[in-house]
């Protein structure tokens, strides 16, 4: 198997490694770089547990090989909190609700964050649909929304 | 709602929303759960499996993937059977196979397994595995199985001559069949209830880690009843050497259970085997397809249920015949003495004096089971047979089906009520909780608007389901899993600071226990939520308990929490009175403190108290203060609600929307409002996902189909309603606070709701039933049939 150098600004941080070119993203981050905030839930790219930010955009980790993030940008879950503050999504999800086994959750965080850094103030149809490549098998998704919907709230106000 | 808090909001006892407390780690990215354990020199294993669904192997070649650089082994079941390890006893005192020497008897079982250094390789290593298969004659169809004739699929059983595994009944049979023959009216309705999977968005695995210098297994595995599963490994493995003071089961963070990580899988055994004969940890993480293919499914439950009632409306008799596919092993997990569970809460929330149900079941090839999905064994079976069958009967009287629910109520006054099935429901008001449903969705304007889109073409439907459960399995008299008796239990110890550290022989899986229990210590203690630490899942720590599931955390451990820390209290009342040289009767308890009756000044708090349990204790008495708790409930607890579905169908593609859900319901006493509501949400969502999504179906060939998410559909936030919740409260007059558990209801609940409500849409065209899941293709096809169909 052809191995790979690939360097990946990871939270901000270079990150170096030597890779085969089957490895996934989601391998690569958890496995490689002790990065086991991001989960697998499926095989098929449905249920949004492994979902990470690729250059900002919101990918599934376990459908993007480790060397198409070479020279790129990732964020995962362990990036969110700041200065040892956590990210009002954070927040949201802990205030409303909106988790209960954790296990959907850094991919639910992932995706929500990246609504909100595209669309301030979502309703809740574009909150739903922005999630519904993320399977929550615990909430029934009404606090995930209102979580987002905190979020939000909390982020227009300290950006006003 | 506990109507007043007893606690403030520091203190955070019963009643309180409090933040959860396991959730900082959650949000962070910090949950440690099975996947991401990593040891020194762990390996990982990987599983063949068969593509066929009935055959017999000639031969298993492992040479090239033993060629591949990394892998370690291959294990089959010759390799098991020199330790006799090939084959497994179930929960239900049937057999499964771990590997297979002989036949593979459904599709995705488990061949092989190997082991190599990392992930990727043993995958590599299982495409390398060559097996030649001679393929048998195929039993999909449970009916089927049982005509004379079938092929025999368990020719391991000595002197077996058919696939019946077990018939179980209840009731009167005799009593029964005269109350239908003197009845006015009657109805019967075959209602099939298909495989489901409860697909928990973490998949099961472990990691065997067999010390050999010590001889000491640890596996940190995903499972929901972590103390019986070190005793069923002690039991299978004994004979290896395996003795139970030497294993240990760490169940850490679970991503979902509901059922579906109660049973040992054979990828379980497979792992310990494997870390045993390598000497090394070994990890294995089942893909999502192993997961939906192979793991034990629910439900498969073939129904005919009938009902008898007087021309006013009047029940008098229900009977229910079951057929129960349970694949190629009777792998389900009940209480040992249940094999078809508690069913037989099938007559529901209705005052018949006559019942009598009995079950069939029968070997098939497909993946052994089954479990509970979301469910207190077979529960959400009994309440889809008897809220859909009470629809019919609402529909051949004409009724309204509200009013014919609210004629055959139990009512308040008759509780404790014992059902004609055996029961003894502990305490219930269902008139409250469906009036307070109508009132809140507003039922009658409901009814007016469907009349008025009736007129126009358009297909809008309500549906009801009054549900009744039967959970907290439960008194040792009548429960056990492989005889041991189905208790619970709570360890608190009191630090001298006043700091708490309680421990559970349960285990959450998302339903929030190191909050709730900390609030039920709070409650009974005085301690602040914020000071307890609450464990679970470490076999080498925590007291012995059967773990969690059929909503039996609060009714069991629960219990146990509040009459461990009742314990505290007696001696904490010595201690106070030593301190505060007063006689024990002069004091009296406000949460938190011992004061003098009269003599509120002088007191002592319950952290004073227990600095003195290691500082300044009375002669006499040991140090300390602590407690523990093996809880027997001394009955089951019945949860209720009333829930109400809107439902509007598209003419044009038979599609349902659910436009509003309301589920009213009835825990008894709460500890946790917010926790409460997401849980119902949550089992809202999965009462919903098997009524119009979900199902696992075979070909004639035992070819799976719902086999991975690309067919197998769980609910996304596009489909799921705003879910609406009410509450009402009826406490349990046997729970030491009065609580009923309600993790299952709303799943228990929902589809029958769901499914009357698509029933109602279209009775008018003189449709009587759907069997869920009701998708677009099922509804088109009926409207097409009718000529309504856009």
């Amino acid at each position: 198997m052809a191995m790979h150098k690939i360097r990946v600004k990871v939270q901000g941080a270079e990150r170096e490694a030597e890779v085969e070119s089957r490895l996934l993203l989601v391998h690569f981050l958890r496995e490689v770089l002790g990065l086991t905030g991001t989960h697998i839930g499926c095989d098929t790219t449905h249920c949004g547990a492994c979902t990470v930010l690729l250059d900002g955009q919101p990918v599934k980790s376990c459908t993007v090989l480790a060397v198409q993030a070479d020279g790129r940008e990732v964020t995962t879950v362990e990036g969110l909190e700041q200065g040892g503050k956590l990210h009002p999504i954070q927040e949201g999800f802990w205030q409303e609700h909106g988790l209960q086994c954790g296990f959907c959750t850094p991919g639910m965080l992932m995706t929500g964050y990246a609504l909100l850094a595209r669309n301030a103030d979502p309703s809740e149809l574009e909150i739903r649909q922005a999630i519904s490549g993320n399977l929550c098998r615990c909430t029934g998704y009404v606090n995930i929304v209102k979580a987002v919907q905190h979020a939000a709230a909390k982020l227009r106000t300290t950006a006003a | 709602m506990t109507s007043t808090l007893k606690t403030t909001a520091e203190v955070c006892g019963m009643g309180h929303s409090m933040k959860r407390k396991e959730d900082p780690r959650f949000i962070r990215g910090q949950g440690h759960y099975v996947d991401d354990v990593k040891l020194p020199g762990m390996v990982h294993m990987a599983i063949v499996r068969s593509p066929y669904a009935h055959a017999r192997i000639t031969a298993i070649h492992d040479e090239k993937a033993l060629a591949i650089p990394g892998v370690l082994a291959v294990i089959t079941g010759k390799t098991l059977e020199q330790f006799k390890l090939h084959w497994m006893p179930t929960l239900m005192s049937d057999t499964q196979m771990v590997l297979p020497v002989e036949k593979v008897m459904y599709q995705a079982q488990e061949v092989a397994a190997v082991i190599a250094t990392d992930r990727y390789v043993a995958a590599d290593g299982v495409e390398a595995v060559e097996v030649e298969y001679e393929p048998l004659p195929v039993v999909v169809d449970p009916r089927k199985a049982l005509e004379p004739g079938a092929p025999v699929l368990r020719t391991d059983k000595p002197g077996k001559k058919d696939n019946h595994i077990f018939h179980w009944e209840a009731g009167d049979r005799a009593a029964t069949d005269k109350a239908f023959a003197d009845a006015d009216v009657r109805v019967s309705q075959d209602i099939y209830i298909p495989r489901i999977h409860v697909a928990s968005i973490e998949t099961c695995g472990c990691v065997a880690d067999f010390d050999r210098a010590m001889g000491h297994l640890t596996v940190h595995m995903t499972t929901q009843a972590p103390h019986a599963i070190r005793t069923v490994f002690a039991l299978v493995a004994g004979h290896v050497g395996l003795s139970e003071e030497k294993i240990r089961i760490i169940s850490p963070d679970i991503g979902g259970g509901f059922g579906g990580k109660v049973p040992v899988y054979p990828g379980y055994v497979i792992a310990v085997a494997a870390s045993v004969v390598l000497g090394k940890p070994v990890k294995w993480i089942e893909n999502r397809m192993e997961n939906l293919q192979a793991d034990s499914f629910a439900r498969d439950y073939h129904m005919t249920a009938e009902l008898a009632a007087k021309r006013d409306g009047t029940m008098t008799a229900l009977r229910i015949k079951t057929l129960a596919d349970h694949g190629y092993a009777d792998a389900a997990a009940n209480p040992s003495k249940f094999p078809a569970g508690l069913f037989s809460i099938c007559t529901g929330s209705y005052d018949l004096k006559h019942a009598f149900t009995e079950v069939d079941a029968a070997y098939t090839n497909k993946p052994p089971g089954g479990i509970a999905y979301r469910c207190s064994f077979r529960v959400t079976e009994a309440v889809h047979a008897i809220e859909r069958v009470t629809d019919v009967l609402a529909q051949e009287l004409k009724m309204d089906p509200a009013e014919l629910r609210l004629k055959n109520f139990i009512q308040p006054e008759q509780f404790p009520y014992k059902s004609a099935l055996g029961w003894e429901y502990d305490s219930g008001n269902y008139p409250a909780a469906l009036a307070l449903a109508m009132k809140t969705i507003g039922y009658d304007e409901l009814r007016r608007e469907q009349a008025e889109k009736r007129r126009r073409g358009e297909l809008m439907g309500i549906g009801i389901s009054s549900f009744t459960e039967i959970v907290g399995a439960g008194p040792s008299k009548q429960f056990d899993i492989l005889g041991i008796k189905m208790f619970d239990s709570a360890e608190i110890r009191v630090h001298p600071t006043g700091k708490v550290i309680a421990r559970f022989g349960t285990k959450s899986q998302g339903q929030g226990h190191e909050t709730t229990y900390a609030q039920i210590v709070a409650e009974e203690l005085g301690i602040p939520a914020a000071h307890v630490q609450v464990e679970e899942g470490d076999t080498d720590t925590a007291p012995y308990g059967l773990g969690t599931y059929a909503s039996r955390s609060t009714p069991t451990s629960g219990a146990a929490c509040a009459v461990a820390a009742r314990k505290i209290l007696v001696k904490a009342k010595k201690i106070a009175a030593h301190l505060l040289e007063a006689s024990e009767e002069d004091l009296e308890w406000e949460t938190g403190k011992f004061f003098v009756k009269g003599a509120p000044q002088q007191a002592k708090t319950i952290q004073e108290i227990a600095f003195a349990a290691y500082t300044n204790h009375p002669p006499g008495m040991e140090a300390g203060l602590e407690a523990v708790d093996y809880y027997d409930p001394p009955n089951l607890t019945f949860p209720f609600g009333s829930y109400i579905c809107v439902v509007d169908i598209d003419r044009g593609t038979g599609a349902v929307r659910i436009r509003r859900f309301l589920a009213v319901d009835d825990c008894g006493n709460i500890i946790n409002p917010m926790i409460v509501d997401g849980q119902i949400h949550g089992g809202l969502a999965m009462g919903m996902a098997p009524a119009l999504l979900e199902e696992i179906s075979y070909d004639d060939n035992g070819n799976i189909s719902g086999g991975s998410f690309m067919d197998y559909l769980l609910p996304t936030a596009m489909e799921t309603p705003s879910w609406e919740t009410a509450k009402t409260v009826t406490p349990s007059p046997h729970h030491p606070f009065g609580a009923k558990g309600v993790g299952e209801s709303a799943t228990v609940g929902a589809p029958p709701a769901i499914a009357n409500a698509v029933v109602d849409a279209l009775a008018h065209l003189g449709v009587r039933h759907i069997d869920i899941p009701i998708t677009p293709e099922k509804v088109w096809t009926i409207l097409k049939a009718k000529g309504v169909a856009e």
